[in-house]
């Protein structure tokens, strides 16, 4: 999005936290509040998909020989595309990612079997799949191009590394899985 | 007594004279001034920097020699137009503590008696951001524990900082980079400064830190991870030794949801600032008019 694509009530909110910074600053000694408000009085803009160049992200985390596809999905057999339960391939696979209205070939490509495609159609690969996932939940897409959504590995001031959304979500089944904790610090004794 | 035996045990006369000369000849300034030893050097900020150059020198051969393998100690300046902030989600972080062992193996902490220089307090839903209702020792078989959030607190880096205002012998200062150092070779232990953080972010050696010599980290900075004496304080610097070279702190670098974000608040395409400038953003104890350097953000 562009400064001047930028809504309104955006506009006024920054222009309200620059008065309140600048308010804030007449009673700071040090400074450091006006510094802050002049920071923040040019905003950057969001980065768009051309920013991505120079990031490098992983291969996607493909289960082990699974890929690729058509060394089972034979391409010349039709695909049946009738929407239906899996019961003598894929059973493994838990699909909790809005089940009600999805199934596999809403991403899953019948043309060729080893990409996805859009909601238009237009194929996708899986080292892209952030673009699929992008198209409905366009605000972590946003995040995760600007760096802010996901983890980010490398250099503050340079080359850095990207996850895909797979590689912490599984697409079946996308909630965030809980951990382990690592140990609790010990407390505070009294010495003997 | 065998005659032989007494013989080994008094010094001649004549040793013994030697043996004062040579002290003589020493004190008078051959070789070692004790006013030149790093013990009664001048305040860090002070020194020129061959004279730098020779401390980081000597410290350098006393840790190669105590652990017995090769430690760097540097003193990476910071770099010109550059202004460090920190961010960490609270709608990502799990409390996994994944970032408090990695701090402590990056940065030299003591294992026992154990520093950490990152709590993460588990807090209730219902209750809010509450310190009074935190627990830093919540011990669970999964997190996030249902119903709970996590908050990680370090060294908020506060541009108003109580810290720096306290300690009476100037021996922490905020950097131009804004990064709140410690020089452990100045600090008398006073913990004047812990008392006035209002974040708990500062830690005193109560005893002799013990890091395994296979388990330190050998690339240290002075200001930094360098391995700190009993008796002194220390806390989070953003992993100085990693940011001025252009690396992520250790921290951002492991947490495994990337909670934590961290760059130059100069840069306009940072992720800092898109964090300030589209995000929900508060800081801790804002009331206190500390202006920290850490910011916490809703990013969902």
């Amino acid at each position: 999005m562009s400064p001047s694509t930028r809504p309104t009530c955006a506009r006024l909110a920054a222009w309200g936290g620059t008065c309140v910074l600048a308010l804030l600053a007449g009673c700071d000694p040090g400074g450091g509040a006006a510094q802050l408000a002049a920071q923040l009085a040019q905003p950057g803009a969001v980065p768009s998909e051309a920013d991505l160049a120079g990031v490098h992200v992983p291969p996607p985390p493909l289960s082990e020989g699974i890929f690729p596809c058509t060394d089972c999905h034979d391409p010349e057999i039709p695909v049946n595309t009738q929407r239906r339960e899996m019961r003598t391939a894929h059973t493994e696979i838990r699909f909790e990612h809005d089940a009600e209205h999805r199934w596999c070939l809403d991403c899953h490509d019948t043309a060729n079997r080893d990409q996805l495609h859009l909601a238009s159609g237009a194929p996708v690969a899986f080292e892209e799949s952030y673009r699929l996932c992008g198209q409905c939940h366009g605000d972590k897409y946003r995040d995760w191009r600007a760096g802010v959504h996901g983890r980010r590995t490398g250099r503050w001031d340079g080359e850095k590394s990207y996850l895909l959304c797979v590689h912490c979500h599984d697409s079946h089944s996308p909630r965030f899985k809980p951990l382990e904790p690592m140990p609790a610090p010990i407390p505070p004794r009294r010495s003997p | 007594m065998s005659p032989s035996c007494s013989e080994e045990l008094a010094p001649s006369r004549r040793d013994f004279m030697c043996a004062l000369a040579g002290c003589a000849a020493a004190t008078a300034g051959l070789c070692v001034d004790p006013t030149h030893t790093p013990f009664f050097r001048d305040h860090l900020r002070e020194l020129a920097p061959d004279e730098i150059a020779r401390l980081l020198h000597e410290k350098e051969s006393e840790l190669t020699a105590r652990f017995g393998r090769a430690v760097t100690v540097g003193m990476e300046p910071p770099r010109p137009g550059v202004e460090f902030a920190y961010a960490l989600d609270l709608t990502r972080c799990v409390g996994c503590r994944r970032c408090v062992y990695a701090c402590v193996e990056e940065n030299n902490q003591s294992r026992d008696p154990q520093i950490h220089w990152i709590r993460v307090l588990e807090m209730e839903k219902d209750k809010g951001v509450d310190f009074a209702h935190a627990d830093a020792y919540y011990d669970a078989e999964q997190v996030p524990r249902p119903g709970h959030f996590y908050v990680p607190v370090a060294c908020q880096h506060c541009r108003n900082a109580p810290c720096v205002k306290t300690c009476p012998v100037g021996a922490t200062w905020q950097e131009p980079d804004g990064i709140v150092v410690i020089d452990y070779d100045w600090c008398i232990g006073c913990r004047c400064c812990m008392s006035a953080c209002p974040y708990g972010a500062r830690h005193f050696n109560w005893g002799e830190p013990d890091v395994p010599a296979e388990e330190l980290n050998p690339k240290t900075h002075l200001l930094g991870n360098v391995p700190r004496p009993a008796g002194v304080v220390e806390k989070c610097t953003f992993c100085i030794h990693r940011v001025r070279q252009g690396l992520y702190p250790a921290c951002v670098e492991v947490c495994p949801v990337g909670a934590r974000k961290f760059g130059d608040l100069n840069d306009p395409a940072s992720e800092i600032r898109y964090i300030l400038e589209h995000k929900r953003v508060f800081v801790l104890k804002g009331e206190l008019h500390t202006l920290p350097r850490f910011y916490y953000f809703f990013g969902a």
